[in-house]
């Protein structure tokens, strides 16, 4: 023995998750449904995603390097699982450099001007991607499947109507238009149940989140109350309810802070898309909910073990 | 399965199949050797040294006293000559004051501490006894028994609960001990509730120790004692998430005691220290220590005499047979890391673990990512990365305000977090600076009634 020992404060063991791993198996996650995203939408996807992927990564490792001067940190894979989300959010005709733009924004303004992973108050890829819908409004909505270009099932409910080409394994599957990680529920719920399963994320969000949004939208007449499947099959619900809602730093820490803020994720998703501008409203009811975590953080504050019980009151008050 | 338990906690890989069925081995040097008492180290008073170089000293007598209640006497559990009272190293890496007895091995014993008394210990000789015969805490924390067997008046005692739960993963000492002694355990445990009449006993054990569960429901023929099975969670041996699973009470917040809520919790060793007290006469001279980990060659549970170098137990496990990183001195989720390991086993010893790098590894702290899961697992519900960033911005305010003062320290968020945040060594530095902070406070206010008269 060297007699050189380490000294340091309990505990001394540790479990197995890290970052690096959590942000792995998130990505492990959404492969399937990218990869039903490129075969349905075309090898033009995969160099949307490609590019943002690399935009994202090459944006942090440059602010860590030339900005900040500091440790490296995109080995973490954040920036990977942001550059992700963000591909999977856009159309695949989408040019290139406007996916860099997104990217880079992303990284840089949102998450980094903030300080970086854990520090950001919305989600990178959702605040791009509405940075990029009201920068380029045309070309962030225009969808094109197998060569036609049409309405995506959201823009036809509002009518009040379903295009009349769509089968439910075409909604299954995710054959119809869409962005490109989005449309394929199957392959998205798989992703999210091995979240939960690993313990990388709790239901809790994404139920909430889902189940309000079809109750809501179908109490408020949207697509005239008769589709509330179609509602969490079409559009960004479940991608964004199961991966973007359940962000760690951009939601609360407490189970009842969750269910509040999946709530309201819902609540507002439910009003977009039954009487807002857009056909979809995932991503601003998520940004707006993002922006509400502080505040839900603090009056959901868990009682301590042995604090009197109606402290609640007490709390509002401050103290 | 639905065993009582609390919310939160976690599940740490138990590493208890090391030493599980390892029947416990006495080793008790027979030649001469250093044995050293340090006279503090237990919550309290330090004791002042009863001897002075060059006394005899017997097994069995009593070699360090404070006129204080809350402490507890030291013994020495060898005979031999007293070579020197001075400061040496414990396990803390603090250097203690310390006598310092070179055995002669033969282990002569001294008077039975009834022998003072005069006659056979009644009800209500037995807190007086307990005290005189050192015991504290054996589970690790060393607070005095005297002391928790002493309730005010006003709060009357309904349970006494033996806490055999063992939930830190590696230890084996008290799951061994209830397999091999039970009827000590539960005759000690009816001491106890001779002092408290009105009280009923439970027997709290995690439900992975099946063979100390059923050997302890066979020996338990008292109709006032149950042997209840707990649910494996870490840590659930912990005073306040035992109290809650065995009587869904909730201890109230700091500075509270279990017995606001009519509880007294006793560690297994401690109950049959009880017994050997009052029956025997003995004080506490020995305990069983579990020596594991994944550096040591051959795992045991060893009955020694305190006093006895750490470094004479590894080796009587057969050394190392991998390069450990870290030893520790308890369990791994809320043990000590030693300096060195030519410290004595003390009262509160109960595992001397040696850990290679494998299992010890200490990663980088990186941002909070907020993910909550120390949240999460907090057995006492609080918000440890909260904490963390008051404590960091020296805010002790906000760490008081978040009930920070009420941490058990037991380590699960730190345990939990992927960023690898320091977080239960955060909250002990908080909890030292209010405490500091407080006691800077009464003294400046003393100062200035005092200045005013």
């Amino acid at each position: 023995m060297s007699e050189k020992l380490v000294v340091s404060t309990s505990p001394h063991i540790h479990s197995e998750f890290t970052t690096r791993k959590i942000m792995g198996m998130v990505i492990y996650s959404l492969l399937p449904a990218g990869i039903m995203g490129v075969y349905l939408l075309g090898l033009r996807s995969l160099l949307v995603i490609i590019a943002c992927v690399a935009a994202c990564a090459l944006s942090e490792w440059c602010w860590n390097k030339y900005v900040m001067h500091r440790k490296d940190t995109t080995g973490d894979l954040s920036a990977v699982v942001t550059g992700l989300l963000l591909a999977y959010n856009l159309p695949p005709t989408i040019p290139i450099w406007m996916a860099i733009c997104g990217s880079v924004f992303a990284v840089i303004i949102v998450k980094q001007f903030y300080g970086g992973i854990g520090c950001n108050i919305v989600n990178p890829a959702l605040a791009a991607r509405a940075m990029m819908l009201i920068s380029w409004p045309t070309a962030m909505t225009t969808w094109t499947v197998q060569g036609i270009s049409g309405a995506t099932p959201l823009a036809a409910m509002k009518a009040g109507t379903l295009p009349a080409n769509l089968s439910w394994w075409n909604l299954i599957v995710g054959d119809m238009g869409g962005c490109i990680g989005e449309t394929s529920a199957i392959l998205l719920i798989i992703g999210g149940a091995y979240l939960v399963w690993e313990g990388v994320i709790s239901a809790r969000i994404p139920l909430t989140y889902i189940l309000t949004t079809a109750i809501l939208s179908a109490l408020f007449g949207h697509g005239g109350g008769m589709f509330p499947v179609h509602e969490i099959l079409t559009g960004g619900l479940l991608l964004g309810a199961i991966f973007m809602a359940t962000d760690y730093t951009t939601s609360p820490m407490t189970e009842k802070g969750q269910f509040i803020y999946a709530f309201g994720c819902g609540l507002l998703t439910a009003l977009i898309r039954t009487w807002g501008g857009y056909p979809e409203g995932v991503s601003f009811s998520i940004l707006i909910m993002n922006v509400a975590v502080p505040l839900i953080d603090k009056y959901t504050e868990s009682r301590t073990l042995g604090a009197p019980k109606s402290n609640f009151f007490k709390r509002m008050g401050g103290k | 399965m639905n065993l009582p338990t609390f919310l939160g906690g976690v599940h740490p890989p138990e590493g208890k199949a090391l030493t599980e069925n390892k029947a416990i081995e006495t080793f008790r040097p027979e030649d001469s050797r250093e044995f050293v008492y340090p006279m503090a180290l237990h919550i309290g008073a330090p004791c002042k040294p009863l001897v002075k170089k060059g006394d005899t000293v017997l097994a069995g007598q009593k070699i360090g006293d404070v006129d204080a209640f809350v402490s507890a006497p030291k013994y020495s559990a060898v005979s031999g000559t007293v070579k020197a009272v001075e400061p040496r190293m414990a396990f803390t890496g603090a250097m203690e004051l310390s006598v310092v007895v070179e055995s002669d091995g033969k282990y002569t014993p001294a008077p039975s501490l009834h022998d003072a008394l005069g006659h056979k210990p009644t009800p209500s000789d037995y807190v007086k006894l307990i005290r005189e015969a050192g015991l504290v805490g054996l589970g690790g924390a060393c607070f005095p028994t005297h002391v928790k067997l002493s309730p005010p008046k006003d709060k009357p005692i309904d349970h006494v609960i033996i806490n055999a739960a063992e939930c830190e993963p590696f230890l084996n000492c008290d799951n061994r001990l209830m397999i091999e002694s039970p009827d000590e355990i539960i005759r000690g445990l009816e001491f106890v509730l001779e002092i408290f009449p009105q009280a009923e006993g439970v027997i709290a054990i995690e439900s992975n120790k099946p063979e100390a569960i059923a050997t302890m429901t066979a020996h338990n023929k008292n109709p006032k004692i149950r042997v209840m099975p707990v649910k494996v969670k870490y840590p659930q041996g912990a005073e306040k998430m035992l109290i809650l699973s065995v009587t869904g009470r909730e201890v109230p917040l700091v500075p509270a005691l279990p017995a606001d809520v009519g509880c007294i919790v006793l560690n297994a060793r401690t109950v049959w220290q009880i017994w050997d007290a009052i029956e025997n006469g003995r004080p506490v001279q020995e305990r069983i220590v579990t020596v594991s980990g994944d550096a040591i060659a051959e795992p045991k549970n060893l009955r020694v005499p305190l006093g006895l170098n750490v470094r004479d137990l590894i080796h009587e496990c057969g050394g190392f047979k991998e390069e450990p990183v870290k030893i520790l001195s308890g369990g791994p989720m809320m043990g000590i890391a030693m300096r060195s390991i030519d410290v004595p086993v003390v009262k509160g010893t109960s595992g001397i673990l040696a850990l290679t790098k494998k299992l010890a590894y200490i990663a980088d702290e990186s941002a909070c990512i907020r993910c909550g899961k120390c949240v999460e697992v907090c057995p006492m519900h609080l918000e440890p990365t909260v904490l963390d960033h008051a404590v960091r911005l020296r805010d002790y305010e906000k760490f008081e305000a978040h009930c920070g003062m009420n941490c058990i320290e037991c380590g699960c968020c730190s345990y939990v977090c992927p960023a690898s945040r320091h977080l239960a060594q955060a909250m002990k530095e908080g909890k030292a600076s209010v405490n500091a902070l407080r006691k800077k406070a009464a003294a400046q206010s003393k100062a200035k009634q005092e200045a005013k008269q």
